[in-house]
This record gives structure tokens, C-alpha cells and sequence, in this order.
């Protein structure tokens, strides 16, 4: 159809191409910030991965041998359920009041979208670590400071995996009505090569071995797993989100 | 950017939900300036074709180019305002604060002051701290008109815009229509209320079974007799 012949307009904008920082940022603290207020998210994660950690002391003898091989497995196990609990209500938030198309009709890329949900992602998950960690110690009688730095670093990248895993899936899973169920089905079986570097890493380093020339593979497994889904999922969720 | 390029230019768009054609090779092609009124019944396509302009929803096939650009560039969605169904506002943050995301999201120098400018104009500055999960329906729908407008796009799409308004938020939205069809916005709107569509519109097209039974200018008849449109081109 023809419309009227009308001038564009010519008022000068008072705007600027924000960074992908910026937006990166602007998204990471609407979340965390959302989330702040309600606390949803964050009391159920905590309050699952300490119950989980208590039941499960009373289940084994923590100081049985047998016990200080699969510490790291129970203690990577309780963090991926746990954050499941997070990582579900990551673009689920947005399907509340049709924000998420408030979010793709804005000038950023999906790419900064999807980093700016995983860091605040990534921040929710630390925070339910650095709980049960001293927790974990404390009931399983486990020394986590020995190693601290190199137990530092593998939950760091194991924790990474986990997030750009499920915030991806989240944005995947975010339009189907059993996404609470079909979130976990999807990522477990993505997560079990980063999960089972982290817990052999974990476990060797809960039982004061270092991170040497035995191990190391399982840290270098992590870093590659963090870098190819990380880049996967940027590359993949433009068209995840719109189709 | 030519000026002289279409504000919005839609080529051969259909949508399939599987088998099923939401829109049949849709052509159409909008001047910038233009204040179009696309009209149809329930299940028409209106909304899905909205979504396909504003790029929140990619066509099976054809293309959408907003001020000459593809609709997913940077470009374009910078430059188009959408209110759709949903508020697309978040419940846990204040009025201020869930402006002020998207004003950062724009890319506004001051994202403050744009928040309480629209606030202002909107007539919501006094519960600006206030969490939109206490506001009532209208006053949600006047922030969600506020985000809309923030950025000053020059390309309006809204669905539905009158829709569960009340009295003042309709005022409220009408006015700012007015203005931008006045400052040379293009505004592109779904509606079932003919009435306050045909005010505002200089242009109808008319949708039916996901294809574009008419275009073209607004007439008085239109306004005088709102079923005139309908009886016309749906026989």
C-alpha cells in the first residue's frame, strides 16, 4: 500500500550503541536482581542441596574409605540437582508478562542475552556452592581447604559447563509446558563428560592430591568442554529464540 | 538508508504452523508516516504477522525489511517501539527500574531521565519505586506504553493496544499516537476497536485467513460505518 509522502524524522537521537559489556551487564543485573527480590530461585537450590547433603550423611559412614572415593560424585551430583532448581527459572522468568519479547525486539544481539542470563546463572549456582561447600565439610568431615585454590578452579569450570548447558537448554525448553522436567532430561546426559572430570578432579583433590600429571586430563576435558558449548550455544541461540 | 525508503516493506511473507498457513504470501508496504490500522477477526493473523514485523518470529518464507533493513539487524530494531499481548515488563522490579533496563538495552544517554520522563508522561511518576506486581491492570498497561515509546522509535507496532484499557490509559495511549503520527512515526496496529483504530489510522488493510483482502487509504465511510470494511471485502 501507498502511505502518506511524510518527512523522516529529524530530531537528533540521544542514544549510543551500548558495549556488549553493557548489555551483557544490564541483562546479568536485571536477573540477579529480579531474583534478589523474590529469592525463589536461590532458597529452594540452598535449601535442596543442604537437605540432600544431610540425608546423605546419615546414609553412608563419611569416614569410610569407600566414602572418600565418590565424595566429589555426591558433592557434583547434589550441585547439578541443585542447579537445575536455578537454571529452570532462567528464561522461564521471562515468559511472565511476554518479557522475553521485550528482550529479542531490542537492539542486542541473542549472544549478549544469552551471556547475560548464564553469568547471573553462574552467580546463583556460586552462591549455593559456597553454602554447601562448608556444609559438605562439616557433616562429611572433609578437608575441602587443602587444595582450595585448585578445588576453587575445578568448581569454577565445572560450574560454567553447567550453567551455559542449562541456560541454553532453558532457552530451549522455555516454551513447553513440562520444561521443569524436560530441562534435567536434557542436560544430564550433555553434562556427563564435564561432570565426570569435575567429580574425579573433586575427589582427587578432597583427598589432598593435587591437580598432576594423572589428573590433569580431566581439567583439560573441562576447559574444552566449557569453550565448545560456550561457543556452540552463542553461535546456536539467535535461532533458538526466535526459530 | 535512502529517506525514501519504505518504513516497513513486507515481500511473499507466509507462516506455516506445520500444515497449517497462518499467512499466505502477505505483501504489503508502508510509508514511513503512515498510521495503519490492520484490521481483522480472531484467528486472522494479525497478531502472528505483527510478531513476523517486529522479528520476534521468523516467516516460513518471504521477507521483512523495516526502514530498508532486515528486521533482525541491529539497525531495525532500534528503530521500532512493539507492544504486544503480554506487558513485557518484569513484576519483581519497579516501574523506574524496568524502564531503565530497556532504556540501557536502547542505549539512552541518560537512562534515568528517560525513565522519569516516560513515567511523567504516563502519569505513573508518583508510584515509581512501586513493584509493577502491585499495579493495577491499566496502570501496567500504561508502563508497558512507556516502554514502548521510550526510545522514540520511528516505527510503532502494537497488537492490540486498547485492549483492557481504561479510560485514562486509553487517553493516555491515543495522545501519544497522535503526537508521533504528528512528529511522522509510523505506527502499525492491530485492533478490534474500530472506533479508536479509524481515528488515528491513515491507512487500513484488512486481514482474512492469513492474507491482506485490502489496503489503502482510510475513508470516511470507513469511520461512519465500522462494519462497512468487513461486509465489503470478507463476502
Amino acid at each position: 500500500m501507498t502511505g502518506v509522502e511524510t518527512a523522516a524524522p529529524t530530531e537528533t537521537r540521544v542514544e549510543t550503541r551500548p558495549s556488549l559489556l553493557a548489555q551483557i551487564w544490564t541483562i546479568t543485573a536485571k536477573d540477579l536482581r529480579s531474583e534478589m527480590r523474590t529469592k525463589e530461585a536461590v532458597n529452594a537450590s540452598v535449601a535442596f542441596s543442604l537437605v540432600i547433603l544431610v540425608l546423605f550423611s546419615f546414609a553412608f559412614d563419611p569416614t569410610s574409605d569407600q566414602f572418600q572415593e565418590f565424595s566429589g560424585g555426591l558433592l557434583w551430583l547434589v550441585f547439578s540437582f541443585a542447579g537445575a532448581l536455578v537454571l529452570n527459572r532462567s528464561f522461564a522468568r521471562e515468559t511472565q508478562n511476554d518479557c522475553l519479547d521485550g528482550l529479542l525486539a531490542a537492539p542486542i544481539p541473542a549472544s549478549a542475552l544469552f551471556f547475560g542470563k548464564a553469568l547471573a546463572n553462574f552467580a546463583l549456582l556460586i552462591a549455593v556452592e559456597v553454602v554447601s561447600i562448608p556444609v559438605f565439610g562439616l557433616f562429611y568431615d572433609v578437608h575441602w581447604m587443602g587444595q582450595f585454590w585448585e578445588l576453587v578452579l575445578v568448581t569454577l569450570l565445572g560450574t560454567w559447563a553447567l550453567t551455559v548447558i542449562g541456560t541454553f537448554f532453558s532457552a530451549l525448553t522455555v516454551n513447553l509446558r513440562m520444561r521443569e522436567l524436560m530441562l534435567p532430561t536434557l542436560v544430564y546426559p550433555l553434562m556427563i563428560p564435564a561432570l565426570m572430570a569435575a567429580m574425579k578432579l573433586t575427589t582427587d583433590l578432597l583427598a589432598g592430591t593435587p591437580i598432576n600429571s594423572d589428573n590433569i586430563f580431566g581439567l583439560k576435558l573441562l576447559i574444552g568442554f566449557d569453550f565448545i558449548f560456550t561457543a556452540l550455544s552463542v553461535m546456536m541461540i539467535d535461532t533458538v529464540l526466535v526459530g | 538508508m535512502s529517506e525514501q525508503a519504505s518504513a516497513l516493506q513486507i515481500d511473499g511473507v507466509s507462516k506455516y504452523y506445520g500444515d497449517y498457513p497462518a499467512l499466505r504470501k502477505v505483501m504489503l508496504r508502508v510509508d514511513a508516516g503512515s498510521s495503519l490500522a490492520l484490521l481483522g477477526r480472531n484467528g486472522a493473523g494479525k497478531t502472528t504477522l505483527l510478531r513476523i514485523i517486529a522479528g520476534l518470529s521468523k516467516p516460513t518464507e518471504g521477507q521483512v525489511r523495516i526502514l530498508g533493513s532486515d528486521v533482525r539487524q541491529e539497525f531495525a530494531r532500534r528503530r521500532i517501539g512493539v507492544l504486544g499481548h503480554g506487558i513485557s515488563l518484569y513484576d519483581e522490579l519497579s516501574a523506574s527500574e524496568n524502564l531503565m533496563v530497556f532504556a540501557r538495552l536502547y542505549g539512552l544517554r541518560d537512562p534515568r531521565k528517560s525513565a522519569l520522563e516516560w513515567l511523567e508522561r504516563t502519569g505513573l511518576e508518583r508510584v515509581r519505586d512501586g513493584l509493577v506486581r502491585e499495579f493495577s491492570r491499566g496502570m501496567r498497561q500504561r508502563l508497558a506504553v512507556a516502554r514502548a515509546f521510550l526510545h522514540d522509535p520511528e516505527v510503532l507496532l502494537f497488537d492490540e493496544p486498547f485492549t483492557a484499557l481504561d479510560d485514562r490509559a486509553i487517553a493516555v495511549l491515543q495522545s501519544l499516537l497522535a503526537d508521533a503520527h504528528r512528529r511522522g512515526r509510523t505506527i502499525i496496529m492491530s485492533t478490534h476497536q474500530l472506533k479508536e483504530a479509524l481515528v488515528l489510522a491513515s491507512h487500513v488493510a484488512l486481514i482474512r485467513r492469513g492474507e491482506i483482502t485490502f489496503s489503502g487509504e482510510r475513508t470516511q465511510q470507513m469511520v461512519d460505518d465500522t462494519g462497512w470494511l468487513y461486509r465489503t471485502y470478507e463476502s
